[in-house]
């Protein structure tokens, strides 16, 4: 890394940031409880659009989990999310109108948010269908993880997102709101999954799961990335630079160990392929706001009218975060 | 009353006041010495908050940051208000605010007054421990350390150097011999009280002063001098990471920590809530005089610590992406290539897989699709066979099929035509036993019925491929189990190889082999390789064959027997 790369990426990093200043007028504060957030409150971010649905659930496994506020940005719903989360006492919601694509995939107006709140405080940036596994997550709450993170020095924490599916189709058990969306997909790839550098970020990048598999078997390439670096002590000269894969500075992408050990580090449970699935596709295929000109969403699309599984035999069928660490999918590290 | 507790606090001052109400309950005496970084008036509602409790006392604060003599100066203070504001206390146990007496109070009094004169000290010359973090250890008491290691890393360092380049060395106060040791002891009066009113007190503090880490040095090595009976050990449960930190307890440790016997442990997450109300409200009645076994807590920890600094062998994932050479272990297990076998012998994967009850695969890196044992489309951990997808990451398909069969030893067909089978990494990989009979790519063509142009032309292709695989296979940096015939030479007497390959395979059957591979009809085959010497192309990796058959007034040669016995 030389002196030029370096300056290159802390310019890159200010350009973020001040265009994440100039994104702030795009959001309207509509429920704005940010005065309760005490000095040691871990944080949740969170965009989302049309997922009233999930938000029940949600919400409630990350209160279990031991977050204390939530700071969402409602991507301009229209299925009563915005007031359902109006109502939450510990949530405060932004709404926009504009472009989910313009704002870099949310990721400008979450890092204002976080530049003006997170400063200081463990923060965590999931999806409404992203949920958190860390190690001993059965018997310990977040903050045990977050003071040990303290206590070790370590500033992010990766958890790999790992897609679940249910055994059939993906439309044949319909999602309930406040139900657990892992009580129908309950089952993933085990270990199909595969790495390399970004000798730019220095963040791994990671590819494979029934995406790869079952969309993308003859352009890997192409498949999505399935690195995550979702906790983070957040200070407000940070800037995630791509969904939450990476971040700068780049420090913070070492999530990694490269001489042989091992990190601790958590999974992103990701319950995308529910019932709900179909309709968002078709609708994200028509508004074309995602990554790479919605690729991903052209491949679901034309997969799924084959009516695809994404169940096959050797699929694992989940039972908890023990089961995902003898896996070799996550690591205790040396937490123990 | 004959043990007074020393406490150091520094946080969670709640905890702190419920384990020392803990103590005095069990009619133990507490000296409190709180860190002179809390703040004033969080200090004073602390000290309210114990106020009805006449034998617990506050001495003097110092300010203790890590690593520094504060921590030393702080023990110092409340052990001299200790000794004399409680002339009864015989033992003097040092404890911190995380710290949790796990055994009825009573049994650590018992135990103590059952062995008077002993002081438990963990204490050891600086030569003979392992725990340096930082790479020091005779220099923490030869250097001078005024910088803050946590805080002026840099400067730290940088002085370090300066001393070391000009060979700067302290003297170390005559009489002393440097010893070190977990900061948590329990001294007798007699002891502690030679070590704070020793006359050469003064010289003493001023060298360790700027010792690094005195707090584990200072009594560790001062006990030396006026101790009778040490018990080299801490009655303090507490485990180090490889960073040096304390492990931290849980509530799910609460078993463990109740089969430890230890009498008191740290550190404990502030939170732990279970595990506070658990120790602190006095069990009754459970009085058993064991000794401290935390061998059991021991072996968690110590796995903890390896996994973060060894990891498990053969594992790629998202928190462990090992640099070349660093993996201990390029793969997770044992497995076998076999390059020409199956060319040469028409049903070696089915014999193979009878032979030796492993998973047997065909061509994984063939280049319309791995070829996965029993044409299964997927196979473990959900791997596809699209060759696509293998070839956008060959090692990784490689390590993950080799990690998702933990177990079962793979075996898997591999030619000149597998161009994307990752060679470097097989030939490094000390778990890979490789077995070639080079040449044998031409058996396929000699069986063909192409156009011999065509032939040719695919020959010299080959050749020259698997000459290039041969060439990293015996480069000097291979690791692999490698073993190369040239094809004359395997089939002059093919069972021999083929039983020490299995026998090294080490799998179940100690018979031996009773039932060969067919082997494929090689009749004419001299004069198919000659026939391509002739088109000007030569053949060369598969050795020498004769052009003919045995002139008519030769015998033909009894075929070897398969059997080898």
């Amino acid at each position: 890394m030389g002196f030029w790369t370096s300056y290159r990426l802390r310019l890159q990093r200010r350009r973020w940031l001040v265009r994440a200043i100039r994104k702030r007028r795009e959001l309207n504060g509509i429920a704005d409880r940010t005065s309760a957030i005490k000095k040691s409150d871990i944080l949740l971010f969170s965009t989302l659009r049309n997922e009233h649905v999930r938000l029940p659930f949600f919400l409630k496994y990350y209160r279990d989990q031991g977050v204390d506020h939530f700071l969402i940005v409602d991507n301009d719903s229209n299925d009563g999310s915005l007031e359902y989360l109006a109502d939450q006492p510990d949530v405060s919601v932004w709404h926009t109108r504009k472009g989910y694509k313009r704002s870099r995939f949310g990721v400008d107006w979450l890092n204002w948010l976080q530049l003006r709140y997170a400063h200081g405080h463990w923060c965590l940036t999931v999806d409404p269908d992203e949920f958190l596994i860390y190690p001993f997550c059965d018997t310990r709450p977040l903050r045990a993880l977050t003071d040990w993170l303290d206590a070790s020095s370590i500033k992010s924490f990766s958890a790999m997102l790992l897609d679940m599916y249910p055994k059939g189709r993906i439309d044949e058990q319909p999602y309930q709101p406040g139900q657990n969306p892992l009580e129908i997909a309950s089952w993933f790839d085990s270990g199909n999954y595969t790495m390399d550098r970004n000798p730019l970020y220095g963040n791994l990048w990671i590819q494979g799961g029934p995406r790869s598999r079952v969309f993308f078997p003859s352009e890997p390439e192409k498949a999505p990335a399935l690195n995550k670096i979702p906790l983070v002590k957040w200070n407000r000269r940070y800037a995630y630079v791509s969904s939450t894969h990476m971040l700068l500075p780049r420090g913070l992408n070492q999530v990694y160990d490269e001489w042989g050990g091992e990190k601790a580090s958590g999974i992103l449970l990701h319950t995308k392929f529910l019932d709900t699935f179909t309709d968002k596709a078709a609708e994200e295929l028509h508004r074309k706001q995602h990554y790479a000109a919605s690729v991903e969403y052209v491949a679901y699309a034309e997969a799924l009218k084959d009516d695809p599984e994404l169940w096959c035999k050797w699929s694992e069928k989940y039972i908890n975060w023990r089961q995902l660490e003898i896996l070799g999918l996550m690591s205790k590290g040396n937490w123990a | 009353m004959s043990v007074g507790i020393v406490m150091l606090v520094h946080t969670a001052l709640d905890r702190a006041e419920q384990v020392a109400r803990h103590w005095s309950v069990a009619g133990c005496p507490v000296v409190i010495h709180v860190d002179s970084n809390v703040r004033r008036s969080t200090y004073n509602d602390f000290v309210r908050a114990l106020s009805d409790i006449e034998t617990v006392k506050f001495c003097a604060r110092h300010r203790c940051d890590w690593g520094a003599w504060g921590l030393v100066a702080g023990s110092q203070s409340a052990s001299e208000l200790m000794l004399s504001e409680f002339p009864e206390v015989r033992h003097v146990y040092l404890s911190s605010g995380s710290c949790v007496p796990l055994r009825p109070v009573q049994e650590l009094i018992d135990y103590l007054a059952a062995r008077p004169r002993t002081d438990f000290i963990e204490s050891a010359t600086t030569a003979d421990v392992p725990w340096t973090v930082g790479g020091l250890s005779d220099e923490r008491f030869t250097l001078r350390f005024p910088f803050s290691w946590k805080k002026q890393r840099y400067l730290f360092d940088r002085y370090v150097e300066f001393q070391r380049f000009l060979g700067l060395k302290r003297k170390i106060p005559p009489g002393i011999v440097p010893h070190m040791g977990s900061q948590w002891w329990c001294l007798t009066r007699q002891t502690l009280s030679a070590i704070l009113q020793d006359p050469e007190r003064e010289t003493y503090d001023t060298y360790f002063r700027r010792v690094w880490i005195p707090d584990e040095s200072y009594f560790q090595s001062l006990a030396r001098l006026y101790s009778t009976n040490i018990e080299s050990r801490s009655l303090t449960l507490s485990k180090f990471d490889f960073q040096g930190k304390p492990h931290i307890f849980y509530d799910d440790h609460l078993q463990l920590l109740r089969r430890s016997d230890c009498f008191v442990a740290r550190k404990f997450w502030p939170r732990a809530d279970k595990l506070y109300r658990a120790f602190l409200s006095d069990p009754d009645g459970a009085v058993k005089m064991a000794e401290p076994n935390p061998a059991k807590i021991d072996r968690i920890f110590a796995k903890a610590v390896e996994r973060r600094t060894r990891g498990r062998p053969g594992l790629f994932m998202q928190s462990r992406f090992p640099n070349d050479g660093w993996e201990n272990g390029v793969t997770c297990g044992r497995y076998s290539v076999f390059q020409g076998f199956s060319d040469v012998f028409e049903d070696f994967e089915t014999w193979l897989a009878k032979a030796t009850g492993t998973q047997v695969h065909g061509h994984l890196f063939h280049p319309a699709h791995a070829e996965y044992a029993d044409g299964q489309k997927v196979i473990n951990g959900a791997m596809q066979d699209s060759a696509a997808s293998r070839d956008y990451n060959p090692i990784a398909f490689l390590a993950n099929l080799v990690w998702n069969t933990r177990g079962e030893r793979q075996c898997f067909q591999l030619g000149p035509d597998d161009e994307t089978a990752p060679m470097w990494f097989l030939s490094r990989d000390p778990n890979a036993q490789i077995s070639v009979i080079s040449g044998a790519w031409s058996v396929p063509l000699f069986k063909s019925n192409c156009n011999f142009a065509e032939l040719r032309s695919e020959a010299a292709r080959l050749q020259k491929l698997e000459a290039d695989q041969l060439d990293v296979l015996r480069s000097p940096y291979t690791k692999a189990r490698i073993r190369i015939w040239t094809m004359a030479e395997f089939i002059e007497a093919p069972m021999e190889p083929l039983q020490s390959i299995i026998d090294e395979m080490g799998q179940h059957s100690l018979r031996r082999l009773s039932e060969a591979p067919k082997m494929a009809d090689l009749t004419g085959f001299g004069q198919f390789l000659q026939n391509l010497k002739n088109q000007g192309m030569h053949p060369y990796l598969m050795g020498d064959f004769p052009v003919s058959p045995p002139g008519m007034n030769q015998q033909n040669p009894p075929r070897k027997p398969y059997l080898v016995q």
